[in-house]
Protein backbone atom coordinates (compact mmCIF):
# COMPACT_ATOMS: atom_id res chain seq x y z
CA UNK A 1 0.00 0.00 0.00
CA UNK A 2 1.12 3.85 -0.62
CA UNK A 3 1.33 4.23 3.51
CA UNK A 4 2.71 6.40 5.93
CA UNK A 5 5.25 4.05 6.28
CA UNK A 6 6.97 4.56 2.76
CA UNK A 7 9.00 7.27 3.89
CA UNK A 8 12.12 6.89 1.06
CA UNK A 9 12.91 10.36 0.00
CA UNK A 10 10.29 12.09 1.51
CA UNK A 11 11.07 15.44 2.46
CA UNK A 12 10.19 17.72 5.60
CA UNK A 13 11.17 15.23 8.53
CA UNK A 14 13.62 17.24 9.68
CA UNK A 15 16.96 16.83 11.18
CA UNK A 16 18.41 13.14 11.95
CA UNK A 17 17.79 12.21 15.57
CA UNK A 18 21.41 12.04 17.68
CA UNK A 19 23.73 9.16 17.69
CA UNK A 20 23.01 8.00 21.18
CA UNK A 21 23.52 4.77 22.82
CA UNK A 22 20.41 4.38 23.98
CA UNK A 23 19.16 0.62 25.44
CA UNK A 24 17.00 -1.47 23.59
CA UNK A 25 14.14 -0.16 26.04
CA UNK A 26 13.76 3.11 27.91
CA UNK A 27 10.74 1.87 30.06
CA UNK A 28 9.58 -1.14 31.10
CA UNK A 29 6.61 -0.87 28.52
CA UNK A 30 8.38 -0.65 26.20
CA UNK A 31 9.79 -4.04 26.73
CA UNK A 32 6.26 -5.29 27.28
CA UNK A 33 5.35 -3.89 24.01
CA UNK A 34 8.46 -5.31 21.84
CA UNK A 35 7.26 -9.22 23.22
CA UNK A 36 3.59 -8.75 22.86
CA UNK A 37 4.55 -7.91 19.35
CA UNK A 38 7.18 -10.79 18.69
CA UNK A 39 4.83 -13.15 19.95
CA UNK A 40 1.65 -11.29 18.34
CA UNK A 41 1.92 -13.25 14.70
CA UNK A 42 1.39 -16.51 16.46
CA UNK A 43 -1.14 -15.64 18.31
CA UNK A 44 -2.90 -14.52 15.59
CA UNK A 45 -2.40 -17.42 13.59
CA UNK A 46 -0.37 -15.30 10.94
CA UNK A 47 3.10 -14.65 9.65
CA UNK A 48 5.91 -11.46 9.67
CA UNK A 49 4.92 -9.89 6.50
CA UNK A 50 1.72 -9.60 8.10
CA UNK A 51 2.79 -7.96 11.12
CA UNK A 52 4.69 -5.37 8.91
CA UNK A 53 1.34 -5.04 6.90
CA UNK A 54 -0.57 -4.59 10.25
CA UNK A 55 2.06 -1.76 11.28
CA UNK A 56 1.54 -0.44 7.81
CA UNK A 57 -2.17 0.46 8.31
CA UNK A 58 -1.90 1.96 11.67
CA UNK A 59 -2.91 5.77 11.14
CA UNK A 60 -0.41 7.83 9.91
CA UNK A 61 -0.83 10.01 13.03
CA UNK A 62 -0.45 6.97 15.07
CA UNK A 63 2.44 5.59 13.36
CA UNK A 64 4.51 8.77 13.79
CA UNK A 65 3.56 9.00 17.19
CA UNK A 66 7.24 6.62 18.11
CA UNK A 67 7.82 3.14 16.96
CA UNK A 68 6.69 1.20 19.75
CA UNK A 69 3.38 2.78 19.68
CA UNK A 70 2.89 1.98 16.18
CA UNK A 71 4.59 -1.72 16.62
CA UNK A 72 2.01 -2.43 19.53
CA UNK A 73 -1.12 -0.96 17.27
CA UNK A 74 -0.16 -3.27 14.52
CA UNK A 75 0.04 -6.03 16.60
CA UNK A 76 -3.14 -5.45 17.99
CA UNK A 77 -4.75 -4.45 14.31
CA UNK A 78 -3.40 -8.44 13.96
CA UNK A 79 -5.25 -9.70 16.82
CA UNK A 80 -8.02 -7.86 15.88
CA UNK A 81 -8.15 -9.09 12.09
CA UNK A 82 -7.96 -12.98 13.40
CA UNK A 83 -10.67 -12.39 16.42
CA UNK A 84 -8.60 -12.47 19.11
CA UNK A 85 -9.62 -9.37 21.07
CA UNK A 86 -11.61 -6.04 20.06
CA UNK A 87 -10.31 -2.54 20.03
CA UNK A 88 -13.34 -1.88 22.55
CA UNK A 89 -12.12 -4.57 24.93
CA UNK A 90 -8.44 -2.71 24.94
CA UNK A 91 -10.25 0.09 25.65
CA UNK A 92 -12.54 -1.12 27.95
CA UNK A 93 -9.28 -2.55 29.91
CA UNK A 94 -7.18 0.57 29.82
CA UNK A 95 -10.15 2.74 31.30
CA UNK A 96 -9.98 -0.26 34.01
CA UNK A 97 -6.47 0.40 34.69
CA UNK A 98 -7.44 4.16 35.16
CA UNK A 99 -9.62 3.62 37.66
CA UNK A 100 -12.69 3.67 36.25
CA UNK A 101 -15.79 1.18 36.61
CA UNK A 102 -16.70 0.47 32.82
CA UNK A 103 -18.31 -2.97 31.36
CA UNK A 104 -16.00 -5.15 29.67
CA UNK A 105 -17.24 -6.09 25.98
CA UNK A 106 -17.22 -9.78 25.19
CA UNK A 107 -14.51 -11.95 23.18
CA UNK A 108 -15.11 -11.80 19.59
CA UNK A 109 -15.03 -14.98 17.90
CA UNK A 110 -11.48 -16.10 16.66
CA UNK A 111 -11.25 -16.61 12.62
CA UNK A 112 -7.18 -16.96 12.68
CA UNK A 113 -6.03 -16.76 8.78
CA UNK A 114 -3.81 -20.18 10.13
CA UNK A 115 -0.81 -19.00 7.55
CA UNK A 116 1.51 -18.91 10.00
CA UNK A 117 5.08 -19.41 8.08
CA UNK A 118 6.69 -21.85 10.50
CA UNK A 119 9.08 -23.75 8.08
CA UNK A 120 12.73 -22.93 8.42
CA UNK A 121 12.70 -18.90 8.25
CA UNK A 122 11.89 -17.60 4.95
CA UNK A 123 14.24 -18.55 2.22
CA UNK A 124 13.36 -20.92 -0.04
CA UNK A 125 14.63 -23.60 -3.05
CA UNK A 126 13.29 -22.68 -6.43
CA UNK A 127 13.15 -25.39 -8.78
CA UNK A 128 12.43 -22.64 -11.68
CA UNK A 129 15.68 -20.35 -13.12
CA UNK A 130 16.16 -16.83 -12.06
CA UNK A 131 14.79 -14.59 -15.04
CA UNK A 132 17.95 -12.31 -14.36
CA UNK A 133 21.45 -12.37 -13.99
CA UNK A 134 24.34 -10.50 -12.40
CA UNK A 135 24.81 -7.48 -15.05
CA UNK A 136 21.27 -7.48 -16.46
CA UNK A 137 19.78 -3.67 -16.58
CA UNK A 138 16.18 -3.99 -15.00
CA UNK A 139 13.31 -1.87 -14.45
CA UNK A 140 10.86 -2.07 -11.28
CA UNK A 141 7.46 -1.84 -11.64
CA UNK A 142 6.28 1.59 -12.63
CA UNK A 143 2.18 1.80 -12.10
CA UNK A 144 1.65 -0.17 -9.34
CA UNK A 145 -0.30 0.75 -6.87
CA UNK A 146 -0.81 -2.35 -4.56
CA UNK A 147 -3.35 -2.03 -1.73
CA UNK A 148 -2.07 -5.01 0.27
CA UNK A 149 1.66 -5.25 1.33
CA UNK A 150 4.39 -4.28 -0.96
CA UNK A 151 8.31 -4.16 -0.63
CA UNK A 152 8.48 -2.18 -3.56
CA UNK A 153 8.69 1.19 -2.61
CA UNK A 154 7.43 4.16 -4.04
CA UNK A 155 10.96 5.42 -4.90
CA UNK A 156 12.54 2.98 -6.99
CA UNK A 157 9.45 2.39 -8.98
CA UNK A 158 9.62 3.01 -12.81
CA UNK A 159 13.23 3.08 -12.33
CA UNK A 160 16.27 1.57 -13.97
CA UNK A 161 19.51 -0.30 -12.24
CA UNK A 162 21.25 -3.02 -12.87
CA UNK A 163 21.16 -6.50 -11.03
CA UNK A 164 24.47 -6.34 -8.55
CA UNK A 165 24.09 -9.49 -6.40
CA UNK A 166 21.62 -12.59 -6.36
CA UNK A 167 19.97 -13.56 -2.73
CA UNK A 168 18.02 -16.50 -1.39
CA UNK A 169 14.64 -17.11 -2.94
CA UNK A 170 12.50 -16.28 -0.37
CA UNK A 171 8.49 -16.07 0.78
CA UNK A 172 7.24 -13.78 -1.11
CA UNK A 173 6.05 -11.02 1.54
CA UNK A 174 3.58 -9.67 -1.03
CA UNK A 175 1.42 -13.18 -0.91
CA UNK A 176 1.81 -14.08 2.71
CA UNK A 177 0.75 -11.24 4.26
CA UNK A 178 -2.85 -11.44 2.70
CA UNK A 179 -2.58 -15.23 3.73
CA UNK A 180 -2.24 -16.34 0.11
CA UNK A 181 0.61 -18.96 -0.33
CA UNK A 182 4.20 -18.53 0.60
CA UNK A 183 4.60 -18.34 -3.46
CA UNK A 184 8.40 -17.82 -2.82
CA UNK A 185 10.33 -15.97 -5.47
CA UNK A 186 13.84 -15.03 -6.51
CA UNK A 187 15.51 -12.43 -5.49
CA UNK A 188 17.70 -9.95 -6.37
CA UNK A 189 20.50 -6.88 -4.96
CA UNK A 190 20.04 -4.15 -7.80
CA UNK A 191 21.82 -1.08 -7.88
CA UNK A 192 20.72 2.54 -9.27
CA UNK A 193 22.74 5.35 -9.39
CA UNK A 194 21.65 8.52 -7.44
CA UNK A 195 20.73 10.61 -10.63
CA UNK A 196 18.35 7.88 -11.70
CA UNK A 197 16.48 7.97 -8.70
CA UNK A 198 16.24 11.84 -7.97
CA UNK A 199 17.81 13.45 -10.90
CA UNK A 200 20.85 15.07 -12.35
CA UNK A 201 21.20 17.38 -9.34
CA UNK A 202 21.46 14.75 -6.87
CA UNK A 203 24.34 13.95 -4.73
CA UNK A 204 26.38 11.18 -6.21
CA UNK A 205 26.48 7.99 -5.13
CA UNK A 206 25.15 4.39 -5.16
CA UNK A 207 21.98 2.55 -4.00
CA UNK A 208 20.93 -1.13 -3.74
CA UNK A 209 17.53 -2.59 -3.21
CA UNK A 210 16.40 -6.00 -2.62
CA UNK A 211 13.36 -6.44 -5.00
CA UNK A 212 11.55 -9.57 -5.46
CA UNK A 213 11.31 -10.99 -9.58
CA UNK A 214 7.60 -10.23 -9.76
CA UNK A 215 8.87 -6.28 -9.22
CA UNK A 216 10.94 -6.30 -12.13
CA UNK A 217 10.96 -5.94 -16.05
CA UNK A 218 13.76 -6.24 -18.67
CA UNK A 219 15.46 -3.07 -19.10
CA UNK A 220 18.15 -1.77 -21.87
CA UNK B 1 -9.70 1.01 15.68
CA UNK B 2 -12.49 1.37 12.71
CA UNK B 3 -13.37 4.94 14.20
CA UNK B 4 -11.68 7.96 15.62
CA UNK B 5 -11.41 8.18 18.97
CA UNK B 6 -9.39 9.85 21.62
CA UNK B 7 -5.68 8.25 21.60
CA UNK B 8 -4.65 5.74 24.03
CA UNK B 9 -1.44 6.26 26.07
CA UNK B 10 0.73 3.76 24.49
CA UNK B 11 2.27 2.59 27.75
CA UNK B 12 -1.72 1.91 28.61
CA UNK B 13 -2.42 0.40 25.94
CA UNK B 14 0.66 -1.99 26.57
CA UNK B 15 -0.75 -2.72 29.62
CA UNK B 16 -4.22 -3.31 28.51
CA UNK B 17 -3.44 -5.49 26.10
CA UNK B 18 -1.03 -7.79 28.01
CA UNK B 19 -3.51 -8.20 30.65
CA UNK B 20 -6.26 -9.13 28.39
CA UNK B 21 -3.79 -11.75 26.95
CA UNK B 22 -2.10 -12.82 29.80
CA UNK B 23 -5.66 -13.64 31.31
CA UNK B 24 -6.56 -15.80 28.35
CA UNK B 25 -3.15 -17.66 28.36
CA UNK B 26 -1.94 -16.17 25.66
CA UNK B 27 1.17 -14.66 26.95
CA UNK B 28 2.79 -14.90 30.02
CA UNK B 29 5.30 -12.82 32.63
CA UNK B 30 7.79 -15.12 32.31
CA UNK B 31 7.91 -14.98 28.44
CA UNK B 32 7.94 -11.69 28.29
CA UNK B 33 10.78 -11.58 30.90
CA UNK B 34 12.94 -13.54 28.82
CA UNK B 35 12.41 -11.64 25.52
CA UNK B 36 13.69 -8.21 27.71
CA UNK B 37 16.24 -10.03 29.11
CA UNK B 38 17.25 -11.65 25.93
CA UNK B 39 17.95 -8.10 24.24
CA UNK B 40 19.17 -6.17 27.24
CA UNK B 41 21.82 -8.68 28.19
CA UNK B 42 22.71 -11.13 25.30
CA UNK B 43 22.11 -9.78 21.94
CA UNK B 44 23.13 -6.89 21.26
CA UNK B 45 25.91 -4.50 19.24
CA UNK B 46 28.79 -6.29 21.89
CA UNK B 47 28.32 -9.52 19.29
CA UNK B 48 28.74 -7.75 15.97
CA UNK B 49 31.73 -6.21 17.15
CA UNK B 50 33.39 -9.26 17.95
CA UNK B 51 32.73 -10.21 14.45
CA UNK B 52 34.43 -7.41 13.27
CA UNK B 53 37.63 -7.57 15.77
CA UNK B 54 38.36 -11.32 14.27
CA UNK B 55 38.08 -10.19 10.73
CA UNK B 56 39.99 -7.58 11.45
CA UNK B 57 42.52 -9.93 13.26
CA UNK B 58 42.14 -13.11 11.12
CA UNK B 59 42.27 -12.55 7.77
CA UNK B 60 40.90 -16.15 7.03
CA UNK B 61 37.93 -15.39 8.64
CA UNK B 62 37.35 -11.99 7.26
CA UNK B 63 37.24 -13.61 3.67
CA UNK B 64 35.42 -16.42 4.97
CA UNK B 65 33.10 -13.49 6.63
CA UNK B 66 32.69 -11.48 3.28
CA UNK B 67 32.10 -14.82 1.31
CA UNK B 68 29.25 -16.16 3.43
CA UNK B 69 28.51 -13.62 6.26
CA UNK B 70 25.54 -16.00 7.93
CA UNK B 71 28.10 -18.87 8.08
CA UNK B 72 31.39 -16.75 9.28
CA UNK B 73 29.29 -14.94 12.06
CA UNK B 74 27.25 -18.18 12.96
CA UNK B 75 30.38 -19.45 13.60
CA UNK B 76 30.45 -17.06 16.54
CA UNK B 77 27.46 -18.46 18.06
CA UNK B 78 25.09 -15.50 16.72
CA UNK B 79 22.27 -16.44 14.85
CA UNK B 80 18.32 -15.89 15.43
CA UNK B 81 15.85 -14.29 14.40
CA UNK B 82 16.49 -11.74 11.53
CA UNK B 83 19.52 -13.10 11.07
CA UNK B 84 18.90 -16.30 8.36
CA UNK B 85 20.73 -14.73 5.88
CA UNK B 86 23.34 -11.68 6.37
CA UNK B 87 25.83 -9.73 4.19
CA UNK B 88 28.71 -7.86 5.37
CA UNK B 89 29.52 -4.96 3.64
CA UNK B 90 33.27 -4.23 3.81
CA UNK B 91 34.32 -0.30 4.35
CA UNK B 92 37.23 0.57 2.30
CA UNK B 93 39.11 4.11 1.60
CA UNK B 94 37.42 4.40 -1.39
CA UNK B 95 34.36 3.01 -0.87
CA UNK B 96 31.65 3.78 2.48
CA UNK B 97 28.61 1.84 2.92
CA UNK B 98 25.49 2.76 4.83
CA UNK B 99 22.67 0.51 5.43
CA UNK B 100 19.15 1.48 5.89
CA UNK B 101 15.10 0.33 5.79
CA UNK B 102 12.89 2.63 4.54
CA UNK B 103 9.78 0.95 4.39
CA UNK B 104 10.36 -0.77 8.63
CA UNK B 105 13.47 -1.24 10.49
CA UNK B 106 14.81 -3.98 9.69
CA UNK B 107 17.83 -4.39 11.27
CA UNK B 108 20.37 -7.85 11.84
CA UNK B 109 19.43 -8.80 15.06
CA UNK B 110 21.78 -11.21 16.02
CA UNK B 111 24.76 -9.11 15.71
CA UNK B 112 23.59 -5.86 16.60
CA UNK B 113 20.46 -6.41 18.80
CA UNK B 114 17.39 -4.00 18.11
CA UNK B 115 17.84 -0.96 16.21
CA UNK B 116 18.34 2.42 18.05
CA UNK B 117 15.91 5.24 18.00
CA UNK B 118 17.69 7.17 15.26
CA UNK B 119 17.21 3.87 13.21
CA UNK B 120 13.92 3.75 13.03
CA UNK B 121 13.12 7.32 12.95
CA UNK B 122 11.36 8.52 9.46
CA UNK B 123 13.79 11.06 9.37
CA UNK B 124 16.45 8.97 9.05
CA UNK B 125 14.89 6.30 6.64
CA UNK B 126 13.87 9.22 4.48
CA UNK B 127 16.56 10.88 4.18
CA UNK B 128 19.66 8.67 3.96
CA UNK B 129 18.27 6.97 0.55
CA UNK B 130 18.12 10.77 -0.88
CA UNK B 131 20.87 12.94 0.45
CA UNK B 132 23.39 10.33 2.40
CA UNK B 133 26.53 12.10 2.83
CA UNK B 134 24.67 15.16 4.06
CA UNK B 135 22.60 12.88 7.00
CA UNK B 136 26.43 11.45 7.56
CA UNK B 137 27.49 14.98 8.39
CA UNK B 138 24.57 15.72 10.41
CA UNK B 139 25.77 12.72 12.01
CA UNK B 140 29.20 13.80 12.44
CA UNK B 141 31.06 11.76 9.84
CA UNK B 142 32.74 13.60 7.30
CA UNK B 143 33.71 11.56 4.27
CA UNK B 144 36.20 12.63 1.60
CA UNK B 145 34.99 13.80 -1.88
CA UNK B 146 37.07 10.79 -3.01
CA UNK B 147 34.92 8.36 -0.98
CA UNK B 148 32.21 6.64 -3.24
CA UNK B 149 28.54 6.01 -0.93
CA UNK B 150 27.13 2.94 -1.32
CA UNK B 151 23.29 2.57 0.45
CA UNK B 152 21.85 -0.41 1.34
CA UNK B 153 17.77 -0.74 1.75
CA UNK B 154 17.09 -3.76 3.65
CA UNK B 155 13.59 -4.33 1.70
CA UNK B 156 13.65 -7.78 1.96
CA UNK B 157 15.17 -10.93 4.22
CA UNK B 158 18.78 -10.21 3.58
CA UNK B 159 20.15 -8.40 6.30
CA UNK B 160 23.36 -6.26 6.30
CA UNK B 161 26.28 -5.55 8.84
CA UNK B 162 29.08 -2.96 7.91
CA UNK B 163 32.51 -3.96 8.26
CA UNK B 164 34.22 -1.10 9.22
CA UNK B 165 37.95 0.11 8.50
CA UNK B 166 40.42 -0.71 11.61
CA UNK B 167 41.57 2.52 12.43
CA UNK B 168 45.45 3.22 12.38
CA UNK B 169 47.56 2.79 15.27
CA UNK B 170 45.92 -0.35 16.96
CA UNK B 171 48.31 -3.16 15.88
CA UNK B 172 49.68 -3.19 19.34
CA UNK B 173 45.79 -4.44 20.09
CA UNK B 174 44.06 -7.54 21.18
CA UNK B 175 41.08 -9.27 19.69
CA UNK B 176 39.10 -7.90 23.07
CA UNK B 177 40.76 -4.97 23.00
CA UNK B 178 40.16 -4.66 19.43
CA UNK B 179 36.01 -5.32 20.25
CA UNK B 180 36.01 -2.81 22.75
CA UNK B 181 36.52 0.03 19.74
CA UNK B 182 33.45 -0.84 17.53
CA UNK B 183 30.74 0.70 18.01
CA UNK B 184 26.82 -0.21 16.97
CA UNK B 185 26.50 3.46 14.71
CA UNK B 186 29.92 1.92 12.65
CA UNK B 187 28.95 -0.91 11.52
CA UNK B 188 25.21 0.27 10.36
CA UNK B 189 27.78 2.85 8.62
CA UNK B 190 26.66 6.14 9.60
CA UNK B 191 30.18 6.57 12.05
CA UNK B 192 33.82 5.25 11.44
CA UNK B 193 35.79 3.42 14.59
CA UNK B 194 38.08 5.69 15.83
CA UNK B 195 41.91 3.98 17.73
CA UNK B 196 41.48 4.48 21.44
Amino acid sequence: MDGIHDVGGMQGFGRVQPLTADPPFQHRWEGKAFAIGALAARIAGTNLPAFRHAIERVPPPEYLRGYWNRWTMGAQLMMEDSGIITDEQVRARAARLSGQDVAEPPDPEPHKPQMEITGPGNLRELDTAPAFAVGDRVRAAADVHPTGHTRLPRYVRGRTGTVAAMQPAAVFPDSAASFDGENPQHCYTVEFDSAELWGPDAEPFRLTIDLYEPYLEPAR
Amino acid sequence: MTTAQEPLDPALRVEALASLLAERGLIDEGTVSKFIATYEQSVGPMNGAKVVAKAWTDPEYRERLLADGTAAIGELGFKGPQGEHIVVLENTPQVHHVVVCTLCSCYPWPVLGLPPSWYKDPAYRSRVVREPRQVLREFGLELGESVEILVHDSSSEVRYLVLPERPAGTGGLTEEELAGLVTRDAMVGVAVVSAP
